[in-house]
């Protein structure tokens, strides 16, 4: 168990350095630092202010200075500057981070509980119609776009029926139907997971031996079929916390929300790319981290995985 | 049982060695023929209409999608104009019809890089010894973990928007996924009689690969293929409707979404209509994943 779990923690750590590695070695590959392609815009800005610039943000020194430099920032959580604002990365993503970790902390959590919800009715219903339109809708949630599903949603709620209003107001809808809508999106993977794997359960002899000594159906379903399905459906919420942030700074944007969504637009538009840097750096982490700990529930709920599978527990859905 | 079956799959497999293996049909008639094949592939005819749109636009709209009729502005879905028209007064119809080809080539090009990056990958991870598989793994960890909104977002900072960096990045981030399919598959196959005995009597490692090893792999990749293509088109309108696609008037499904958004209050059509086009596009690739998946049996 120890020995498992250091080495996924040491794979989480050589992932982010990868990740750290890579993202610099794209920023370098590029045909101008950053400092000059932040004020290619500016027409004002001659090569003396430029070669000022780069010096005061360190973009003058050799590539292994830089390098180092900006590793050792990681490791005591100092991002660099942003150019556009002259202020600290960690600082402007500490100003809104917190709106969207609300968002997209209930949106995960909501997904979740919208799969097994979905699951769980698609397994226990006794109509076969009603079964096969459950079994049919991930597919189609997950072919919805974020963007148009809130705006549908805006246009109806905000526009015909005038229930919530077009801008976030405080009210408990303008903060609900945002993880609603990015939930529903989240949720389509997991579920999709989760069902073929209760469906691969079901099949196992033990459900009939249950089954026999006169277990109903949904004490089957709830005590052993959904622990035993469980760790796929976790594996993929897992990787599902990329698409979470995607979908995070569209909804945002739909919803005209505060958060990191604006920060990066706002990265991208101005080419900032220090601020683009550090926002990749902390979604790298973040996805890194609850992989980590998905990992590291995985052996409690199922210990064959530390016995009979000495590489990644991952390597199971892969 | 399951052994024979395994058994009968691995002969027929060695027999043919140019097609992928097929389970000899019943004799039937054509019309049974026909409906037992619309069953599965009626997905490809509204696919075709798709690709129709994006190769030849003009058949199918008389509409111009850049330059309106100022008078017909904002008017509402009519024989006439089936989307309505925007504020304009440009056919939307005409704009979705003509906006095919900028979203389905971006996301084409997309596709075409993770897949054959990724299929690369993975089976170099897969055959070329122990170092290879963990420097290719690691790698696709790493990928994975910068979301492919990200990835497209860092290209397009650097660079400058448009369906070149955006297809390159939304790529870059779809390599994961075929490499670790790739993989999977390759590792399955390999530890099979055929290739071992095809390797026994003599073959050299390409001529396995290529004749013993790909037929296998190629089902499975086709049905991630369709996937991807749906989740591109996804990526794309996604990233358009952020405005880092191509700039307007060039009509982009995303970009249609989102130039309708000032105008939600007063046109519904304007957001609905081409968001049901997209919903559409991405519920037929993934209809087709399904269809091959199903046809390859694995």
């Amino acid at each position: 168990m120890g020995g498992y779990i250091a080495k996924r923690i040491g794979q989480a750590l050589l992932v982010i350095l990868l990740a750290y590695t890579a993202v610099f070695l794209a920023v370098q590959a590029l045909p101008n630092d950053p400092v000059t392609i932040f004020l290619s815009a500016d027409s004002s800005a001659d090569p003396a202010t430029i070669a000022q610039m780069k010096a005061y943000y360190g973009y003058d020194q050799p590539l292994i200075v830089q390098y180092l430099n900006q590793l050792g920032g990681l490791i005591t959580g100092d991002l660099g500057y942003s150019l556009s604002s002259g202020s600290a990365v960690s600082t402007r993503i500490g100003e809104v981070i917190g709106s969207t970790l609300i968002l997209a902390g209930s949106a995960f959590v909501l997904a979740i509980a919208l799969a097994v919800l979905l699951t769980a009715a698609a397994s226990l219903t006794r109509n076969s119609t009603v079964r096969k339109a459950l079994l049919n809708l991930p597919p189609l949630m997950i072919s919805i776009p974020v963007f148009w599903l809130g705006l549908v949603l805006l246009q109806i709620l905000a526009v015909q029926l005038g229930v919530m209003s077009l801008f976030p107001d405080g009210s408990p809808l303008a903060l609900a139907v945002p993880i609603i809508v990015l939930a529903i999106h989240l949720s389509a993977p997991i579920a999709q997971v989760l069902i073929k794997s209760v469906q691969e359960v079901n099949q196992q002899p033990f459900v009939d031996v249950l089954r026999a000594k006169g277990a109903s159906e949904s004490w089957i379903f709830y005590r052993h079929t959904l622990k035993n399905a469980a760790p796929s459906a976790l594996s993929i919420a897992g990787i599902t916390v990329g698409t979470l942030l995607a979908g995070s700074v569209i909804t945002e944007t739909v919803f005209a929300r505060a958060g990191l969504g604006q920060l990066v637009l706002q990265a991208v538009t101005v080419q900032d790319i220090p601020l683009m840097q550090g926002l990749v750096l902390l979604t790298a982490v973040a996805f890194t981290a609850v992989n980590l700990l998905v990992d590291l529930i995985h052996p409690k709920l199922d210990p064959r995985i530390i016995t009979a599978h000495a590489g990644s527990p991952r390597a199971l859905v892969a | 049982m399951s052994l024979l079956t395994e058994r009968t799959n691995n002969d027929v497999a060695l027999s043919s060695t140019t097609t992928a293996p097929q389970s000899p049909e019943p004799r039937v008639t054509t019309g049974s023929k026909v409906r037992a094949w619309m069953g599965t592939w009626w997905v490809l005819i509204p696919l075709a209409v798709l690709v129709a749109w994006a190769l030849l636009p003009g058949l199918f709209t008389g509409s111009d999608p850049i330059t309106g009729v100022p008078q017909e502005k904002l008017s509402a879905p009519s024989m006439a104009h089936p989307f309505g028209t925007d504020h304009l007064g440009r056919d939307v119809y005409a704009r979705v019809v003509h906006g095919t080809s900028q979203t389905l080539m971006t996301a084409g090009l997309a596709c075409l890089i993770g897949s054959v990056v990724g299929s690369v990958l993975g089976l170099l991870a897969a055959t070329a010894g122990r170092f290879a598989d963990s420097a290719a793994m690691r790698f696709v960890d790493m990928v994975l973990a910068i979301p492919a909104f990200l990835i497209a977002l860092i290209l397009v900072t650097a660079t400058e928007p448009g369906p070149f960096s955006l297809g390159l990045g939304v790529g870059i981030a779809s390599i994961a996924a075929f490499a670790r399919l790739v993989r999977t598959e390759v590792l399955r196959v390999r530890a099979r009689d055929f290739v071992q005995a095809a390797l026994m009597s003599g073959g050299g490692y390409f001529s396995v690969l290529r004749r013993h090893i790909l037929p296998h792999v190629i089902g499975p990749v086709l049905a991630l293929l369709a996937v991807d293509l749906g989740a591109a088109i996804l990526a794309i309108s996604g990233l358009g409707f952020l405005g880092f696609g191509s700039p307007p008037p060039t009509p982009e499904w995303g970009l249609l979404v989102s130039e309708g958004r000032q105008y939600l209050t007063v046109a519904w059509w304007l957001t609905t209509l081409p968001g049901l086009v997209i919903v559409a596009a991405v519920m037929l690739t993934a209809t087709l994943g399904r269809a091959i998946s199903k046809t390859f049996r694995f």
